[in-house]
């Protein structure tokens, strides 16, 4: 028998809550199948098993905080794929103060749904947390800061303590109505009520979305897999974005012919300073460059208010395909920083994205978005718009075509480029003038000088 | 260099608490402040001085009070060395105190001034000599607040001094004025005037207080005018000038007493905060036009790793508000969901009588158009009150008339300061009038007054007779 304890996650970080556990009493471990999932105040992260062996004893909880060091399973090393045995009952659930049970666990079966609400997900993922139940899945935490003037004195009659849940719960402590002496409002007020939202939002969630599931191993065999952290952000994240956007894709082609052997020529030199002068951090200065020409790409859409949110700052994201999915860490100002810069800086933060070394902070704040999918092929796609934001520039592989030029076929290496853009801020005329403006500055790196 | 989780500039009652805060939660911290121990102005040169030498007053004061009862006293004979020593020993010992606990935690105190390089990184110029780098993941900037003297009063004679200058009590001059009649004129005032100056108190406003409810601020009134020689409402000084006799005063307004010499003048017409750290502007730190750094309900600026916290992000300027923030702050840091979100920030002014208030005012309801009953108990009507032969307090209740909770508290009265705290408790757990009603306060105390003045609004209180409260 082996304890299998937390082991070290990554500078600074010592202990973290736990969102889910993967595994259960019973199971047949193999070495680096993810455990945990991980809250710290960095990012979602996924424990990786250093043992194989059949798990004998889960000892944390959902919700419960663990250190780095801490027992977290007992595995029988020997025992190994042995006996897929009688479930064992998961750690037990420490019963809820008072809801009743069949509500308690209504939210941890909701109708399936293939677009989960991002709202829906914090909520329920907070009840099951409050309630201590197993199967957890929470959002990630509050991202950009808003600054409040002056705080108001909200009427809701509720304690402190009361107040601090509801916050954590992601509930408006106002809209919850108390059943103690006069209208007072419990801990079990802001549960029950948090419940209700969540079991609200499954019910008008899955009118949206898709039919229920058939029973797929009628056809053959199957396996199911929870859905990782960062997988189901991105699925909440992506579906929001895809149903609030109106989207147009415009296409063109970049010659590169010439950018290629400016690229090759001074490869070595950002390599000296520490990155690699690729494509994509030359089309983030571009990018840049451009969004000082058409500021409408630097925007946001704040509906309720009925404004649109010009940015004086220029922070790209760029996508970055990791074994954990899809990240998207940010460069910051991007605008104000050199080729070389900005290339040194994409390598650092796609290190630290691919070794889960990322901040939550550093993932923040970008205003466009650029996916280049070219290292792997295609010609063009349809990019998401990363909402907030109003666009992103999606970049294929360049190849050499035929191009016809003063009276021949002449070869030429030609990008393909896509931008999608948020139609709503952004007309097709503007979409148009901002892909060429990008197409010419690639073309003729000058401009880039000269305008940008 | 120094690499740290967090580091804490500033060692006021903010920063220190927030310091000990996140030691307790297992951080790695670095405090910075010039000061030997942390404590702050707080500690060092504003409440708590300030308070012992009120406590001072107040034995001089029933001493001479206590004429009426009998029992007669020597005029006291005042030794200002010791009295300067036993509030000395008062700060070496809470700040000794706190030094200690530093070290208990663990926490690496470096005693310097700090100089913001990056939003990762700050200098420290070290008292004494040199410097040392502190890189950091966060940082909390907790640089309070100093006096702010206006242009016009700014005059290079130590006898015009401010409240820093006045707690270290350099003599008792026959004559002081005291610019500003808000809570520091107030309670340095009472100090100098029962030691024996003659105080004058000059306000620009109609009333002392500015900001806290007139009721109150009446009864007060009533026993500052016994204490001090006079006290000028809506009138302001325009002119000082330093002579060998005195400091030369002119003054303009509703109650110009024309041109006066005073001995000493203290100046306390308000704080401003200690925004303009170095180097801030090599952040994204903002300021607001106020001066006041701008923070979010989880107390961060607008760079992402830095926080701030207590008199340097906005009113009231208080030592409890600030600890509060901080570890709120500190909690946000360790990855809590939790907001500054007080329902009531007590204040209190440590004059004789004291005045305090948390909650909603009178004054404020009325700005806002807020329906409120206000159901008011005097102390002529309690017994322990009587005992202490202080019957000119005042216990008031803001209720919301529909749901009977309590909104608001507000006191006067010696020992206001500390029967404020259930007020705020009950505020804050959204007590109503009921509730206050049935829970059984001591008797005799003072405290019975909270839940007389509950039963005063049902129109039931045992010792006030008033007519039934007519239900809408």
């Amino acid at each position: 028998m082996t304890d299998f304890n937390l082991p070290e996650l990554g500078e600074n970080i010592a202990a973290g809550d736990v969102l889910r556990v993967l595994v259960k009493p019973g199971d047949t471990l193999k070495k680096d199948q993810p455990v945990l999932e991980l809250e710290t105040d960095k990012a979602t992260i996924e424990v990786p098993s250093s043992v194989a062996g059949q798990v004998k004893e889960v000892k944390v909880k959902a919700g419960e905080k663990v250190k780095v060091g801490q027992a977290i399973l007992s595995v029988d090393e020997a025992g190994g794929a042995a006996t897929a045995a009688a479930p064992t009952p998961v750690a037990p659930k420490p019963e809820p103060a008072k809801a009743p049970r069949a509500e308690a666990e209504a939210p941890q079966t909701p109708p399936p749904s293939a677009a989960p609400i991002p709202k829906s997900a914090t909520l329920e993922a907070a009840v099951a947390k409050s309630d201590k139940v197993v199967d957890i899945s929470r959002g990630a935490r509050a991202p950009e800061p808003v600054i409040v003037a002056a705080s108001e004195m909200p009427a809701a009659p509720a304690a402190p303590s009361v107040r601090r849940l509801a916050r954590e719960l992601g509930v408006d402590v106002n809209q919850v109505s108390g059943t103690g002496d006069g209208g007072r409002i419990s801990e079990d007020d802001v549960k029950n009520h948090a419940k209700r939202l969540v079991t609200a939002a499954a019910r008008g969630g899955s009118a949206a979305s898709a039919e229920p599931l058939p029973d797929f191993s009628r056809w053959g065999e199957i396996e199911r897999q929870p859905m990782r952290a960062v997988r189901r952000k991105t699925a909440e994240h992506l579906a929001a974005a895809w149903a609030t956007v109106p989207h147009v894709t415009q296409c063109d082609l970049a010659d590169v012919t010439a950018l290629e052997e400016l690229r090759k020529k001074f490869a070595k030199q950002v390599e000296a300073a520490g990155g690699n002068l690729t494509v994509t951090a030359i089309a983030v200065k571009i990018v840049a460059a451009a969004m000082k020409v058409f500021p409408q790409f630097n925007a946001s859409i704040d509906l309720a208010n009925d404004e649109i949110i010009l940015k004086k700052f220029i922070n790209i994201g760029v996508a970055v395909d990791t074994d954990r999915g899809l990240l998207v860490p940010v460069i910051r100002n991007a605008d104000r920083k050199n080729i070389a810069q900005i290339a040194a800086e994409l390598s650092q933060l796609s290190e630290k994205a691919r070794n889960r070394k990322i901040a939550l902070e550093e993932m923040q704040g970008g205003t466009f978005s650029v996916s280049n999918l070219g290292g792997i092929g295609g010609t063009y796609f349809t990019p998401i718009v990363n909402a907030p934001e109003v666009a992103i520039l999606g970049i294929s592989r360049a190849r050499v075509e035929p191009v016809w030029k003063d009276g021949q076929f002449v070869p030429r290496t030609m990008l393909p480029l896509s931008l999608s853009y948020d139609h709503r801020v952004i007309d097709g005329a503007d979409g148009i003038r901002f892909l060429r403006w990008v197409v010419q500055a690639i073309e003729e790196p000058f401009l880039l000088a000269l305008n940008g | 260099m120094i690499s740290t989780q967090l580091v804490v500039v500033g060692g006021g009652p903010g920063g220190y608490a927030g310091a000990f805060l996140a030691a307790d939660l297992g951080l790695q911290v670095v405090l910075v402040d010039p000061e030997p121990n942390p404590g702050g102005v707080c500690v060092y040169r504003g409440c708590i001085p300030s308070k012992a030498l009120l406590h001072v007053a107040k034995v001089i004061d029933e001493s001479r009070h206590a004429k009426g009862w009998g029992i007669e006293f020597a005029e006291p004979k005042i030794d200002l060395g010791k009295l300067r020593d036993f509030k000395n020993n008062v700060v070496k010992r809470l700040t000794g105190g706190t030094g200690q606990l530093v070290k208990a935690r663990k926490i690496q105190y470096v005693q310097g001034w700090a100089e913001i390089v990056d939003a990762h990184n700050l200098k420290v110029k070290l008292v004494a000599g040199g410097e040392e780098t502190v890189q950091f993941e966060h940082a909390m900037l907790a640089t309070g607040s100093q006096p702010a003297i206006p242009p016009m009063l700014k005059v290079d004679d130590p006898r015009v001094m401010d409240s820093t200058a006045a707690l270290d009590l350099p003599d008792i001059p026959k004559s002081l004025l005291v610019v500003g009649g808000g809570y520091i004129g107030l309670e340095l005032g009472t100090v100098y005037a029962t030691l024996g100056s003659a105080v004058t108190v000059v306000e620009m406003t109609p009333g002392l207080l500015p900001g806290a409810d007139r009721d109150l601020v009446d009864v007060l009134a009533k026993r500052v005018a016994t204490q001090m020689k006079s006290v000028l409402l809506e009138t302001r000084v325009v002119k000082m000038t330093p002579e060998k006799a005195g400091i030369r005063v002119a003054f303009e307004g509703k109650n110009d007493p024309g041109e006066q010499v005073y001995d000493r003048v203290l100046v306390a017409v308000g704080r401003r905060p200690n925004s303009k750290i170095p180097g801030i502007d090599r952040t994204h730190v903002q300021v607001d036009q106020r001066g006041f750094i701008m923070v979010d309900e989880q107390r961060r600026t607008h760079e992402p790793s830095i926080f701030a916290i207590g008199d340097v992000v906005g009113e009231p300027m208080l030592a409890h508000k600030a600890s509060h923030e901080a570890r709120v702050a500190v909690e946000v840091m360790a990855g809590e969901n939790v907001a500054f979100a007080p329902r009531a920030i007590p204040a209190v002014v440590f004059t004789d009588p004291e005045l305090a208030w948390a909650g909603l005012t009178e004054s404020q309801a009325q700005k806002e158009g807020r329906d409120v009953t206000v159901a008011k108990f005097p102390w002529a009507a309690s017994g322990r009150a009587i005992t202490l032969d202080r019957t000119d307090g005042l216990t008031k209740l803001l209720l919301d008339p529909k749901t009977e909770r309590v909104l608001g508290v507000g006191l006067v009265g010696p020992g206001a300061g500390e029967l404020i705290a259930e007020g705020v408790l009950a505020i804050e757990m959204g007590a109503n009038a009921t509730d206050l009603k049935l829970s059984i306060h001591p008797h005799p105390t003072l405290t019975e007054t909270m839940m007389e003045s509950a039963e005063v609004f049902f129109g039931q209180a045992t010792h006030v007779y008033r007519p039934k409260r007519q239900k809408t």
